[in-house]
């Protein structure tokens, strides 16, 4: 069965985001007061190929995640999978 | 002694970093590719600067699974010496090498220019011909020094004296670095990483009157030096 997994990184809750901050200031001087506040995190897409369950997947992204899609360090990162029909 | 300088795709500074090992401190030198799989015979090995993998995903984040860092991590982990210069240190944080991550420049530029940097310790292997407390000159080069470490974290690297090099003081800190931090130590003191550039700063030629950086590869071959006087005695 083959996979497509959407991830999403962000810098974690709480640890002061640059980029975030820029974006923020641009939106406000655009005249949207109401922008409490920006995040700016990754989005990537992977397909996976040939792997038989779900979990078996979940597990693969999770350490994908871990080890170098996402630096746990300083970034959370959620993740969706879906089953593709092919 | 024996020093070794690893090229990643997009390393920058790795010429100028053996270049200043070589020709300035005089001591045999070999550049490393990052495929190789083997490290045999090094007293030093240097992670230099510039924009390994093209920075992608994050600075040193692919890097770190280049087949050349297994060896390193060994070799560090055996308490060789590894020195990692800008993005170097990214390296370094991203193999764990080092604690800490590094996140973009507070100030979102890239920043080019001389600074002024205070030597905190000297009792590493890397600032031992230093002043504690000295306030020295040194380029910076980067978009991502901005050095970020949870607050646990922060109090281990003062309890253990692992923070080497800070910037002067708020006002000289060029990319937000939490308590102005430039350059860390692991506990064990033989790994060092620092945004700064000493091999830019190392000869006359190029940073006339400052020999700031030529102190900081002096250090480190000094004490390879006395190491090994004390194994022949």
């Amino acid at each position: 069965m083959d996979w497509e997994v959407k991830i999403e990184t962000k810098l974690k809750d709480g640890i002061l985001d640059p980029q975030g901050k820029a974006v923020k200031t641009g939106l406000k001087s655009l005249g949207y007061e109401n922008v409490e506040s920006v995040h700016v995190g990754k989005y990537m897409e992977l397909i996976l190929d040939d792997i038989e369950t779900e979990d078996k997947a979940e597990d693969m992204v999770i350490d994908m995640c871990e080890k170098l899609l996402a630096n746990p360090v300083i970034e959370d990162y959620k993740y969706e999978i879906t089953r593709m029909e092919r | 002694m024996k020093a070794g300088v690893v090229t990643f795709p997009g390393s920058n500074c790795d010429q100028d970093v053996f270049h200043v090992l070589k020709n300035i401190m005089d001591i045999e030198t070999e550049m490393i590719w990052h495929k190789d799989r083997n490290l045999n015979g090094f007293d030093l090995i240097v992670l230099p600067g510039g924009f390994s993998y093209g920075d992608y995903l994050r600075t040193g984040a692919i890097a770190r699974f280049a087949n050349i860092m297994d060896p390193v991590i060994e070799f560090a982990n055996n308490g060789g010496f590894v020195l990692g210069i800008c993005n170097g240190f990214q390296i370094l944080l991203e193999s764990d090498l080092l604690p800490g991550a590094m996140k973009i420049n507070d100030n979102l530029k890239f920043v080019c220019k001389n600074i002024k940097l205070k030597v905190e310790d000297v009792n590493t292997p890397f600032t031992n011909q230093y002043e504690k407390n000295e306030i020295i000159d040194m380029p910076v080069a980067h978009g991502e020094g901005n050095y970020y470490i949870d607050q646990k974290r922060l109090d281990n690297l003062k309890r253990n004296n692992q923070i080497i090099l800070s910037y002067k003081n708020e006002k000289e800190n060029p990319n937000g670095s939490i308590e102005n931090i430039a350059g860390i130590c692991n506990k064990e003191r033989n790994v060092f990483g620092l945004m700064p550039h000493p091999e830019r700063c190392s000869e006359a030629v190029i940073s006339p009157g400052r020999s700031d950086g030529y102190r900081m590869f002096a250090s480190v071959i000094s004490e390879i030096n006395k190491r090994g006087d004390q194994v022949a005695r």
